[in-house]
């Protein structure tokens, strides 16, 4: 469904990403493994079109993506959710959400299903819909950011690290909702540094180094590869 | 008391203010004052849909504000055209100029953009002044009609005026409250929070800003082929920087970013600036500091600290009664298991 061939990208002369693969199959969650600055964002960034490779190309459903701008390969399908839970802070949830179905706009039926099915997701949201997004909670602030995703109704929704700086319990709410969505039919590309967490919902993954891919595999090979369980799951 | 204050009511009583305003005053140098602010709020509101909304910096707002008046004045005096055709062939040629000037300028971001439209605004003073030939140069345009009757209204008069630019202002007003309140508004907001974030849902940034441009400039012409107008003769200096500098100060004082601002603002300043007359340009001494204390301490103006004062009042209002309810909750446990124990 979406394929990532030998991409390279460079920020000036620094090469940050270098020959990436990947594959993602329709259905399957593909998990992004690696710590900070090992290349997970920049290539969550270029396949949503934000960084362009020099070197490369992105293929999503038999078509070429790679040139299109970023708000183009949103009306595609692919839509990221980007880290550090990127919200309007001055809008209300109920904005932010409505924002997340601009490619949509033109459609309020849709929209108001969407909505309500995002509210069926994290019922918390329906509680605190017309609150500034900036501010709920971490947790909460995570679950708009995914909700917004959700809105655009994307054939493949990119998660970048919706774990981090949350609590244990809502970690674990999270990948249970990501879980929900994948069965709900929406392929799922996540980068992770909970490589514990990420590995159990994933069909399979890539390890991330220094802008490379060393490692890939399905999700069992990786749990049970020696490397990736010295570096990511600490047992 | 807060009924009084709604938003609504104050619009209305504000709005019934400036259209009784020239029977209280009677005074045509007071109506005068007035028509001329109305004209700046008109543009000032432009630049506060681009600079305050989408974040976008333009220091060539003057520029298209004399882009505006000198077409109104060139078509009516050198073309004899009809003063409405006129009107609004200066209006087009404005938006048209904005659209070129903005396929080129949103390439640049935020310093960038301030810096590269300063050079604009400054080229257009320049190609003012010194294209004597079609703009008079220096010596600017004379004669320039007051706007043509309509129908049996006409317009030669400072309280006829007043009422057209109120009008105008009015139109400005509700277009601009109309666009802050729509999905455009917002796709503003969301382009001045992040591009990039704006573009990972799905909107065209390069459109939308251009679109935003161009209504910008549109409202800079509008301001400035009402002025030519109402002053009825021109001269380069009405598109020069210290013009961009005067909107923006308005802009920042009444509050960037807010509906409200603009008007507050440009009063304001006008009114202080005309009580200050006597002191001439060391009236600058006075504003410099203020402006100053004003950007350092209330960054979105007179209006967006009241907006602020507001918001923080209400959480306040909020907390104590949440405080209330819990305190009733802890006491009415509490005698729920007094009575347990006695029972």
């Amino acid at each position: 469904m979406l394929k990532v061939n030998n991409i390279s990208v460079k920020y000036g002369s620094f090469v940050a990403i270098r020959d990436i693969n990947i594959e993602v199959n329709e259905g399957e969650i593909v998990v992004l493994l690696g710590a900070n600055g090992a290349g997970k964002s920049t290539t969550f960034n270029t396949i949503s079109g934000l960084s362009k490779p020099f070197e490369g190309d992105v293929v999503f459903e038999g078509k070429r993506i790679d040139k299109l701008s970023a708000d183009r390969i949103v009306k595609e399908g692919i839509v990221q959710c980007a880290e550090g839970r990127k919200l309007f802070p001055a809008m209300s949830v109920f904005e932010n959400l409505k924002m997340g179905a601009y490619v949509h706009r033109r459609n309020k039926a849709q929209i108001k299903e969407t909505m309500d099915h995002v509210f069926e997701l994290f019922p918390i949201l329906e509680q605190k819909k017309d609150d500034p997004a900036g501010s709920l909670s971490g947790g909460q602030q995570q679950m708009v950011a995914i909700g917004r995703a959700l809105m655009a109704k994307p054939k493949v929704m990119m998660l970048d690290e919706p774990s981090v700086g949350l609590a244990p319990l809502i970690v674990e709410q999270m990948f249970e909702v990501i879980q929900k969505i994948n069965k709900e039919g929406t392929t799922i590309l996540l980068a992770e540094q909970n490589a514990n967490a990420a590995l159990k919902i994933a069909t399979k993954g890539y390890v991330f180094e220094n802008g490379n891919v060393v490692v890939e595999g399905t999700s069992e090979e990786l749990f049970t590869n020696d490397s990736v369980r010295k570096a990511y799951i600490g047992a | 008391m807060a009924n009084l204050l709604k938003q609504r009511n104050v619009i209305a009583v504000l709005i019934l203010f400036a259209i009784v305003f020239p029977f209280i005053t009677n005074n045509n140098y007071l109506i005068h004052i007035m028509t001329l602010a109305f004209i700046w709020i008109i543009a000032v509101y432009g630049l506060n849909l681009l600079a305050g909304y989408t974040g976008y910096l333009s220091l060539a707002h003057a520029g298209f504000f004399a882009i505006g008046a000198y077409s109104l004045a060139l078509l009516t005096t050198k073309a004899q055209m009809n003063y409405w055709l006129a009107f609004v062939l200066a209006l087009i040629i404005t938006s048209v100029l904005g659209l070129l000037i903005g396929l080129i300028s949103l390439r640049t971001k935020e310093h960038f953009f301030a810096i590269y439209t300063l050079c604009v605004g400054y080229i257009i003073y320049l190609v003012i002044d010194k294209w004597d030939s079609l703009t008079g140069g220096v010596r600017g345009l004379i004669g320039i009609p007051s706007p043509g009757n309509i129908g049996p209204i006409e317009f030669n008069t400072p309280v006829s005026n007043y009422y057209l630019v109120l009008f105008f202002l009015l139109f400005t007003i509700l277009v601009v409250y109309r666009i802050v309140h729509s999905l455009s508004g917002r796709t503003y907001i969301a382009i001045r929070n992040s591009e990039d974030l704006a573009q990972t849902i799905g909107i065209n940034t390069t459109r939308n800003k251009l679109v935003v441009f161009v209504i910008s400039t549109f409202f800079a012409g509008l301001a400035g082929a009402l002025y030519a107008s109402f002053i009825r003769f021109i001269g380069p200096d009405i598109g020069y920087i210290t013009i961009t500098f005067d909107l923006l100060t308005y802009l920042i004082v009444g509050g960037i970013g807010t509906l409200s601002g603009p008007v507050i603002g440009t009063i304001l300043l006008v009114w202080v600036s005309q009580q200050l007359q006597f002191l001439q340009d060391y009236r600058m001494m006075i504003f410099g500091p203020i402006l100053t204390l004003l950007v350092i301490f209330y960054p979105r103006g007179i209006s967006g600290g009241f907006i602020d004062f507001r918001a923080k009042r209400k959480e306040k209002k909020q907390n104590q009664s949440n405080l209330n309810q819990n305190q009733q909750m802890i006491s009415a446990q509490e005698t729920s298991a007094a009575s347990n124990k006695n029972g």
